[in-house]
């Protein structure tokens, strides 16, 4: 499952496009597409490489509910669009 | 494509988008094939097409709009002299390529080339499983092409190609085939539907699959469709079996999430709507391709809801929304009514109607033009403007 806490960042090769209900994700690297659907999410997403922790990169962005965040944040992770910062 | 967090994407995808997901280029109407479906009547150069430089504007455009890649098309893309700098400019640019060619110029020096880019995806159309199902359609010689391009990629070590298939009546009974020729180059199967474009038109009553057949293919799908590419092009089966069954968006994305650029840089709602009733526009008269997905007239109109008209009270209308709005138009039948390959059978008895097949609004075909039968039907209305067909 997700670790809340250590530090994550987007893929190098992972392009974010903003879009009206959230956010596109593409991932150069295994050209597949991820879709981001609420603006809290893309808050998340944007900044996680500048926390700490993704817990730190959450409250930052006002998430209380922890629980769907990380679910979706999992999604991520597997499909390669997020990474352990190193 | 994965969504993340809970909700319903097509409500977003309804609405449009700010850019296109799915955007297909096509870089000219010149081919050295002329497939007897070809979706946009290719065979002749344009001398209209876009310049290099201008080709290199639509790229600048596109890496603004963060339009991750394109699907390059054609006519034969490779024939272009300048293809492979366009696509070294698209991907220093952060366009990815995907390119469909039948394999014409992928000898083993472009093979090479291409298997040290991370950013250039190859799709080989092949039509059948053997070179007599597929040469019947693409012409003699071109499965031997599509092979031979196929066997070079893999010996390069291009990983992942595509083998891009339209369904027909004829090769609906080879997907297993086609699967196994995939595994053997390492590459991955992509199926699609036909549609009645360009000279599809003249062959779709006798080249699209029969009611038995479209269960069939549902069916696989359901089956073994796991790690096949289909670009969501099946949605009219979704009825056939639970809603989801079928993997992908069951929404018809033309003007909303998909488009096309053509050769002269005229902006159509989809690849397989080439024809002035679904042009928005041109990205040389009207401020580029930007100005052209935001703000046309028809794509505003695509993006309103849309009336469910004769299949608002089918209980199947969520899964497959009406269909493919080009295959309903090219055969005739109104746009707020059941596709023409409706499994609920409703698009049987519509096609049996008197009907209308809209003229086509250009033609780039060779010598002799579109080959097939001749259209013999009286026109209720006349056309709506007489010189639609290109002066040149």
């Amino acid at each position: 499952m997700f670790d809340l806490d250590v530090r994550w960042q987007l893929h190098p090769q992972v392009a974010l496009r903003p879009e009206p209900f959230g956010a596109l994700l593409y991932h150069f690297g295994t050209r597949k597409l991820s879709f981001l659907k609420n603006l809290v999410m893309v808050e998340v997403v944007t900044a996680i490489g500048e926390h700490p922790t993704a817990r730190a990169a959450l409250r930052a962005a006002g998430v209380d509910d922890v629980g769907s965040y990380t679910k979706a944040l999992d999604t991520l992770v597997n499909s390669n669009m997020l990474v352990r910062a190193s | 494509m994965t969504a993340v967090l809970p909700g319903r994407l097509v409500d977003q995808f309804e609405l449009g988008l700010d850019a296109p997901i799915c955007l297909t280029w096509e870089l000219t109407y010149a081919c050295n094939l002329s497939c007897v479906h070809c979706l946009s009547s290719s065979g002749k150069r344009d001398p209209r097409e876009l310049s290099t430089r201008q080709c290199k504007d639509v790229i600048d455009e596109l890496e603004r709009m963060q339009v991750f890649y394109v699907n390059i098309g054609g006519g034969e893309p490779t024939v272009r002299s300048d293809f492979w700098e366009l696509v070294d400019y698209a991907t220093e640019h952060h366009v990815g390529v995907k390119f469909s060619t039948n394999g014409v110029r992928i000898d083993k020096a472009v093979a090479a080339k291409l298997a040290a880019s991370d950013y250039v995806d190859v799709q080989i159309s092949l039509d059948g499983a053997t070179a007599e199902v597929n040469d019947a359609v693409r012409g003699p010689g071109s499965f031997a092409m599509a092979i031979r391009a196929l066997e070079n990629l893999s010996e390069a070590g291009f990983r992942d190609a595509k083998i891009s298939v339209v369904v027909t009546r004829h090769n609906v009974g080879q997907l297993d085939e086609f699967k196994a020729l995939a595994d053997s180059y390492g590459a991955t199967l992509r199926i699609t539907r036909l549609r009645p474009s360009g000279r599809g038109a003249d062959v779709w009553d006798e080249l699209h699959p029969t009611a038995a057949q479209q269960r069939e293919l549902y069916d696989w799908l359901v089956a073994r469709g796991d790690g096949i590419l289909t670009g969501d092009s099946f949605f009219h089966l979704s009825g056939l079996g639970q809603p989801g069954a079928l993997a992908g968006l069951n929404l018809c994305g033309a003007g909303r999430v998909v488009c096309l650029i053509d050769p002269v840089g005229d902006v159509y709602a989809c690849p397989f709507a080439i024809h002035d009733r679904f042009l928005a526009g041109n990205i040389l008269a009207d401020s580029g391709f930007q100005n052209v997905w935001q703000n046309s007239k028809l794509f505003r109109e695509l993006r309103e809801p849309q009336s469910a008209g004769a299949c608002g009270s089918c209980d199947h209308y969520d899964g497959c929304r009406g269909g493919c709005m080009a295959a309903k138009f090219f055969t005739g039948l109104p746009l707020d009514g059941p596709d023409p390959e409706c499994v609920q059978g409703y698009g049987e008895p519509a096609l049996a109607l008197e009907r209308d097949k809209p003229k086509p609004s250009g033609d780039h075909s060779r010598s002799g033009g579109r080959k097939g039968p001749i259209p013999l039907k009286l026109l209720k209305l006349p056309p709506k403007k007489f010189c639609n067909e290109s002066p040149v």
